[in-house]
């Protein structure tokens, strides 16, 4: 199998590309050729664009040729299937969108073709995104390239699955309460969820509006920065998206952590994790140390409170937003003698468990009399929450704490809702305060009863608009660390 | 009322505010056209897309709640209305709860008999308007026996006003009063075009009775269905009809919504209170609060223009116009304005308003050419009220020179001046043409001193013709009686 390019850097790629050492359709052809051989079984694309992306590599190299300097020439990237790419099948992972052709881009895809990355496919997600492990996809399963006997985490697990079996070198995922982190810290790459409002949403179907953010899986954070340059802000296409200058993150990548402080949180004690993954993130913590780094305690007494908060505004949102899935005007229609009908036995037919789950408990949280005792309290619980982290930055720069509670799991694992709801545990508060956050591998742990090494993710958290600094820090733990490098996916085998 | 009981009525109004664009997408806000050619993935509820507010539909609001006297707070937000219906595309409707753009106002509105009243407005929000649904195969156009419904999306995303009053309206006709000030008042504000035909104008009465003097409010229906003003007085009458004769025979009226029926002059229930839809309304997550600065407020404040019921106590009032001569200029707001210029050059309001209103609206009328788009301008036709107030020319002169005027002949002063029109007031002048047509008319003479006195009339008339109009029609007069007697 020939990987000459593909599994290089994103940065590396655009390099070369720019350089004209090699050209985007030879790193198409290149990354198609290998889809064609791992996907079968990593299962992480829904659709591969094998015609879009030659076209579109040949106008990459068209650019080039005319003295473009594209930051992402010719870089294979794996869309999330909840994202919108005009003329083509866009379907959240769900049936009631199974044949649905997306009529525009979303503002996010289209700045990164603009950047010249080019759309290789679109990945597998759970439903509607709502999941941690990519088994609520209605449309396929997505394997773990480092175990194919485990998930690969969720909701954006094709997204991570691609760009860790090289089938992309940036994933584009959406991160509602750890979609991005908790899957990037299973196939052992950088996780990165940008403050809310810096990455418009326009395009990207949406499963809670108010937490929806969307962010890079890559390899390198130096790649995650270069993502997420091209993305970040303002779109007018987007009332809730900031308008406010973006400081570049690729160029504020450091190599140590001096003058930092890093803050560990009280509530988040790792000894509960098992010995395994309390040395890994002890030793992470103590590494963080070593890179210049002062470590303080800091308290997050209402994070606890997450996880319930979460199950109420999430759900909320979503039981309203995904009302236009009525079989009216797009996507699945299940024909009945009145309107009424129809609706019903379209969405009975289209929506998958979870997803019908959660619109049943939004609409029962919003519903006239339980309103203020559900919806209102979490948005004061989300306040609370918010202000806990606020107070924690007063007294540190940068968090530190795990991105999940264990590695990638076998299928079939988390079989009861609200046990996959706890993998969130960790990543949720940083959603509800809507704080720029990140997973960055930290090590090795082999699950018990497992034979081989599963990645672990160490999660950073900043200030709100602190991603410069964010970006920053983890690269210096990338190069002083190197963990990732430790191992590669188990690609040999798997197409056999 | 003689039955013992009083209504009170409420009216909730919808209007489609005049945007360029839609309220939350980019797509032209124009009535009619090809079904579903305006519209975009925002409109269309496309999974993805995102509302962005329209910045001049929120200014619309905050400038009629400013019109009607209204609070407007600092914050407000957007809220979710959720319901499922095929011509909404999204299955909400992004509308405004518990934070309205304006709180509060008054409409003040004037019944036939001129006397000025008001309604309290208890708030005026903004929402979303949504498609419309055509149903096919059943003959009549209804959705009951339909064999299948078509939706046009031109009309979704449209900004609409939601105007709510308090119920403090008692007849059918203080309802149409009530609705004419706010038609008036919107367009004069220029927010909206308000065609009750076009949809423009939508709106629903909630009727309840009560014993005469009471202050509690009785149970009370929501009326739907209406599509002119004409319909909303039949509506709002049958109903109180209806429900006085329920009550009077011991029954009970039920709270439920009724819609119109337009041929039978009915009310028929629609739906009952318990059909009624927990609309789970919460804050549109799409949509940042809104922050309404002050001086963005004052700014709209300022640029108010007068407003119609001040206009209308101005045209009473100060100018002494009748009710119905001011309703008239309040309903054509370009005449109204020409108006107004004709009475500052003039300083003569109610000659301008017998020119405007009179010989000119026929001119208009006659030939299909607005008055303040004729020939004639407000200066000139203040020129001919100081001639006729001046007496150089009488008011049948002063009528033939305002037709060659509308036919572009310019100041009339000068036509007067060149063709020597002036009215004629010398004594001995005019006794010449008075004693010619006495002596050429003997008979008649003798029949008025045999007693025939009305054919003194004639003898003028004669007069006047001889004079060519010139003379003094006063003058005539006395000088023919002098010599009959």
């Amino acid at each position: 199998m020939q990987r000459e390019h593909i599994e290089k850097s994103a940065a590396h790629i655009a390099a070369d590309v720019r350089s004209g050492r090699v050209s985007a359709a030879a790193v198409v052809e290149e990354t198609l050729a290998h889809v064609d051989l791992v996907d079968g079984t990593i299962g992480s694309y829904l659709t591969v664009l094998a015609d879009v992306a030659r076209a579109a590599a040949l106008r990459v190299d068209e650019r080039i040729r005319s003295g473009e300097q594209l930051p992402l020439a010719g870089v294979p990237l794996a869309v999330k299937d909840n994202m919108c790419l005009d003329g083509t099948r866009t379907t959240c992972g769900s049936k009631i969108l199974e044949r649905w052709i997306a009529p525009y881009t979303a503002t996010a895809v289209a700045r990164m073709v603009n950047a010249g990355a080019i759309a290789i496919g679109k990945a597998n997600c759970d439903e509607f995104a709502m999941g941690s492990s990519c088994e609520n996809s209605a449309l396929g399963i997505t394997r773990n390239p480092y175990d194919p006997t485990r998930v690969p985490g969720g909701s954006s697990g094709g997204s991570a699955s691609a760009v860790a079996a090289y089938e992309a070198a940036i994933g584009l995922g959406s991160d509602t309460g750890g979609s991005i982190r908790e899957p990037g810290a299973f196939c052992n790459l950088v996780a990165f969820k940008p403050t809310y409002g810096r990455v418009s949403r326009y395009g990207l179907i949406a499963f809670a509006s108010s937490l929806d953010q969307i962010g890079p899986l890559t390899r390198t954070v130096e790649d995650a920065a270069l993502a997420y340059d091209a993305m970040a802000g303002y779109d007018p296409m987007d009332a809730t998206s900031l308008d406010r200058v973006v400081e570049p993150a690729a160029s504020a990548l450091r190599e140590d952590l001096r003058g930092l402080r890093v803050g560990i949180v009280r509530e988040f004690d790792t000894k509960a994790l098992g010995p395994d993954l309390d040395a890994v993130y002890r030793q992470a913590y103590a590494d963080l140390e070593r890179l210049g780094a002062e470590l303080v305690e800091v308290a997050l007494p209402t994070a606890e409170y997450g996880v319930a908060t979460y199950y109420l505004i999430a759900p909320a949102e979503c039981s309203s937003n995904l009302a236009r899935f009525d079989g009216v005007r797009y996507g699945l229609r299940v024909d009945a003698d009145d309107v009424r009908a129809m609706y019903d036995r379209t969405r009975a037919a289209g929506f998958g468990p979870e997803v019908k789950r959660r619109i049943l408990i939004g609409t029962y949280a919003l519903s006239s009399g339980y309103y203020d005792a559900y919806y209102v309290r979490a948005q004061k619980a989300r306040t609370l929450i918010a202000r806990d982290f606020a107070k924690a930055f007063d007294e540190c720069d940068l968090i530190a704490c795990p991105a999940a509670s264990c590695p990638a799991f076998e299928f079939g694992a988390k079989s009861d809702p609200y046990s996959m709801y706890l993998m969130d545990y960790y990543t949720i508060p940083m959603s509800l305060a809507g704080l720029p956050a990140l997973s960055v591998p930290c090590g090795w742990v082999t699950p018990a009863g497992g034979s081989v090494a599963m990645p672990i993710g160490l999660q950073l958290c900043a200030p709100l608009f602190g991603e410069p600094l964010l970006l920053g820090a983890a690269h210096a733990y990338e190069r002083a660390t190197n963990h990732a490098s430790a191992r590669k996916p188990f690609l040999e085998g798997v197409h056999a | 009322m003689t039955s013992g009981y009083e209504a009170v009525i409420g009216i909730e109004c919808h209007v489609e505010l005049r945007t360029r664009t839609k309220m939350f997408c980019g797509c032209l806000n124009e009535f009619g056209g090809e079904p579903n050619t305006k519209t975009c993935p925002v409109c269309l509820g496309m999974p993805g897309a995102l509302p962005v507010p329209n910045a001049a539909a929120i200014e619309h609001i905050i400038t009629a709640g400013l019109a009607f006297g209204a609070e407007i707070p600092e914050f407000s937000k957007f809220d979710r209305k959720n319901y499922f219906y095929p011509d909404m595309p999204k299955d909400y409707q992004i509308s405004q709860y518990d934070m309205p753009l304006t709180r509060g106002g008054a409409v003040r509105y004037w019944l036939e008999d001129g006397s000025l009243k008001e309604c309290r407005l208890t708030r005026i929000h903004l929402e979303e308007d949504t498609g419309k649904s055509t149903h096919a195969g059943s003959g009549d156009g209804r959705i009951a026996g339909s064999s299948y419904s078509l939706v046009d999306f031109n009309r979704a995303g449209v900004p609409l006003m939601e105007c709510v009053s308090e119920p403090e309206l008692q007849t059918a006709q203080e309802a149409i009063g009530y609705l004419e000030s706010l038609r008036r008042t919107l367009l004069s504000l220029g927010v909206s075009d308000v065609k009750m035909e076009e949809g423009s104008l939508r709106c629903d009465a909630n009727v309840s009775i009560r014993p005469t003097g009471s202050s509690e409010l009785g149970t009370k229906t929501e009326i739907k269905n209406m599509n002119s003003f004409r319909s909303v007085e039949r509506a709002i009458e049958s109903e109180i009809a209806r429900q006085i004769e329920i009550v009077g025979s011991g029954g009970r009226v039920v709270q439920e919504t009724r819609g119109w029926d337009e041929v039978n002059g009915v009310t028929h229930s629609m739906r009952s209170k318990e059909e009624a839809h927990d609309y789970r309304y919460f804050p549109d997550p799409d949509l940042v609060p809104l922050e309404i600065a002050r001086d963005r407020v004052d700014r709209l404040r300022e640029a108010l223009p007068e407003l119609p019921w001040r206009r209308f106590e101005r045209y009473t009032a100060r100018y002494g116009l009748a009710s119905k001569q001011a309703t008239q200029l309040l309903d054509n707001l370009s005449l109204a304005a020409y108006f107004d210029r004709v009475v500052d050059c003039s300083g003569n309001p109610q000659q301008s308003s017998n020119f405007v209103l009179g010989e000119l609206s026929r001119l208009a009328n006659e030939t299909g050419i607005p008055v303040p788009k004729s020939s004639v301008s407000p200066e000139h036709v203040a020129e001919l009220i100081e001639l006729v107030e001046a007496k150089r020319i009488n008011s049948k002169i002063a009528k033939e020179l305002l037709a060659r005027m509308w036919s572009g002949a310019g100041s009339p002063a000068a036509i007067v001046e060149r063709e020597g029109l002036a009215q004629t007031t010398d004594p001995a002048a005019i006794e010449r043409f008075v004693d010619e047509v006495l002596a050429a008319n003997e008979k008649v003479v003798a029949d008025y001193k045999a007693g025939k006195t009305n054919v003194m009339g004639f003898l003028v008339g004669q007069v006047m013709k001889a004079s060519r109009g010139k003379a003094d029609p006063a003058v005539v007069n006395e000088l023919v009686r002098k010599k009959l007697a």
